[in-house]
């Protein structure tokens, strides 16, 4: 390797360190309506074959298939409840409609015990689902602890955007 | 007073800019110990690697050494003859020990080491080796093992691996989607290569006990489940994909089973899997979430995380009489432990006022310190010789990995070009 073709890598290298070690703009926080909209990302890997909104959209509050939690906590909030009661009651009409209820916890804890946390957020869902009206086979949970963020920044208000589970139709009313 | 060198390696190291982690040493010794590596004497053309260069790497990177800078050097010996050791003497551009050697061919086309260490002030050599090998890495971080042994009697980690997932965003057609992977390199951050890749998440990666076979979890069949992989060949084999969690997989010490978390039973506990017939055993029995075990190095009882007491603490659970012991008390978070393989410090990550750090317990004498400054520190992997603990944390605004001495003295930190890097995992002794 010639002096000068050192010297080029060399400036490359230290360019790139020097970008590590500057902020990237992806941090800032994105602020989104509590209607949950599929991403490439649930799709492409097949987590989700497709994401149906309910068919008969006969009560709005059903636009809405996102409950948010408190820090470390599992139990449904009070905000949470006419959400849960319109697709209990829409699930128990439709008994041929699926729903994939995924469990996620914010980035503060470690990975596997936010695992479990998530679980119990989705199965909190579920629950409250289930005594409303709705059957177990139509709920399907899984957890993705604090792996699928919807807001990137480290404070509350991205945290409290992503302690939440959603409920996701994988199969719609036929 | 604590000294502050923001020297990056790749400034010691070579020319090569394969690797993804940039070492940087944030915090060492007031003491540590100086040593000169002088450029090794090489009559052939030009090599790949700089092996004197690595070692000065590994020593420094290990916090206990403050290796000589190449330009104070005042001679360049290779031969014993050549060393006067008066040049050595300095205050301000001497050496403790002095560190010499030559490479050379061997017939059958493999390249050879030989080196010596001096003592500066008996002025006398400590010790002459020489190794022989095709990998110039390899063979430097061999050299920084045996000096390192040598020079503190305590066995080198220098040629060991790890492994680690990272996870960046990308746009495909004006959406964010995830990419993740997990990677495996030498433990300096060099010879990286990806062990696989996916949309969908994967964590927890732990190794066997011999150093060869990793297991994690990953989403890719849209669920978690847990995976063996053999690093050499790349394959892989699911080995659990029960209803709900499929987390934490750890090799028992003698590889046999592996601890882990299932809620297929209702929430989360832990169980052990016989892994020459799949026979599952649960351990815990509680309605609180069970999670993280890890084993002690007898093998004979499993350390992990329970919100059995409200909050999330660390637990001992012994194999054979089932019998339970809180490990720790101090404040209301303590999670992920992992054990030095003597068991007798355990690590763990630490809450106290909402700030998540790198905490040791030192289970003899109960004292329990927190190592780090950093925040949303996780992961942490001891090192097998208990020198460092390997852990993750964020550094503005980016998931890096970090280092840190059982002892706090030493930190150093690994930030990455791309993506959040998180789950470190420390080899065994290779």
């Amino acid at each position: 390797m010639s002096i000068n073709t050192r010297n080029v890598v060399f400036a490359l290298i230290a360019a790139v360190a020097i970008s590590a070690c500057s902020s990237t703009p992806e941090d800032t926080t994105t602020t989104e309506a509590p209607v949950y909209t599929p991403t490439d990302s649930e799709v492409d890997g097949g987590s989700m074959d497709t994401s149906y909104a309910p068919a008969e959209q006969t009560d709005p509050t059903l636009q809405y298939r996102v409950v948010y939690f408190d820090f470390d906590k599992a139990n449904i909030r009070s905000d949470a409840i006419a959400i849960l009661k319109a697709h209990a009651l829409y699930l128990s009409q439709n008994p041929g409609a699926r729903v994939r209820i995924e469990g996620h916890a914010d980035e503060r804890g470690t990975r596997e015990y936010n695992m479990a946390l998530g679980e119990r957020r989705a199965k909190a869902a579920a629950s409250f689902l289930a005594a409303n009206g709705a059957s177990a086979s139509q709920l399907e949970i899984i957890s993705y602890g604090e792996e699928r963020p919807v807001a990137l920044g480290h404070e509350e208000t991205s945290w409290s955007q992503n302690r939440r589970s959603e409920l996701n139709y994988t199969v719609e009313a036929p | 007073m604590k000294y502050l060198v923001t020297l990056f390696c790749w400034l010691l190291l070579s020319t090569t800019a394969r690797a993804e982690l940039i070492i940087e040493i944030t915090e060492g010794i007031t003491d540590a110990t100086s040593i000169a590596i002088v450029p090794f004497a090489w009559s052939g053309p030009r090599l790949s690697e700089d092996v004197a260069a690595i070692v000065s790497a590994d020593l420094h990177r290990s916090g206990q050494f403050a290796p000589l800078d190449r330009s104070k050097m005042l001679s360049l010996p290779t031969q014993e003859s050549q060393v006067f050791f008066r040049d050595w003497q300095s205050k301000t551009n001497g050496a403790e020990y002095l560190v010499i050697g030559r490479m050379s061919g061997t017939n059958d086309g493999k390249y050879r080491v030989d080196y010596q260490l001096f003592d500066v002030y008996q002025q006398r050599t400590m010790n002459k080796w020489f190794a022989t090998g095709n990998d110039l890495r390899a063979m430097a971080h061999h050299v920084s093992d045996v000096l390192y042994k040598e020079l503190t009697g305590i066995r080198g980690a220098f040629s060991t691996k790890m492994v680690y997932v990272t996870m960046e965003y990308l746009q495909q057609a004006g959406k964010r989607v995830q990419r993740y992977r997990l990677y495996l390199a030498d433990v300096d951050g060099h010879n990286e290569r990806i062990l696989m890749e996916s949309s969908e998440p994967i964590l927890s990666p732990s190794w066997a006990p011999n150093g060869r076979h990793i297991a994690f979890v990953s989403f890719k069949s849209t669920r978690p489940a847990i995976y063996i992989m053999d690093t050499k060949t790349n394959r892989e084999k699911q080995i659990t994909g029960f209803a709900g969690l499929n987390g934490a997989p750890r090799f028992s010490p003698d590889g046999r089973s592996m601890a882990m978390v299932l809620s297929k039973d209702g929430n989360p506990e832990i169980y052990t899997m016989d892994l020459s017939n799949g026979k599952l055993k649960r351990i815990t029995n509680h309605y609180a979430i069970d999670t993280e075990p890890t084993w002690s190095p007898d093998g004979q009882s499993l350390i992990f995380t329970s919100e059995r007491g409200g909050s999330p603490q660390i637990y001992r659970q012994h194999l054979d009489s089932g019998k339970v012991e809180r490990l720790t008390f101090d404040g209301n978070y303590n999670a992920r432990p992992a054990l030095t393989p003597d068991g007798r410090f355990l690590a763990m990550v630490h809450r106290s006022n909402g700030i998540f750090h790198i905490a040791v317990k030192d289970l003899y004498r109960g004292t329990f310190n927190i190592l780090t400054e950093t925040n949303l520190d996780e992961s942490p992997s001891i090192a097998p010789n208990a020198s460092m603990i390997i852990y993750a944390t964020m550094d503005k605004n980016r998931g890096v990995l970090a280092a840190v001495s059982l002892d706090g003295r030493v930190k150093v930190k690994l930030p990455s070009r791309v993506g959040d890097v998180r789950e470190p995992a420390w080899s065994p002794f290779l």
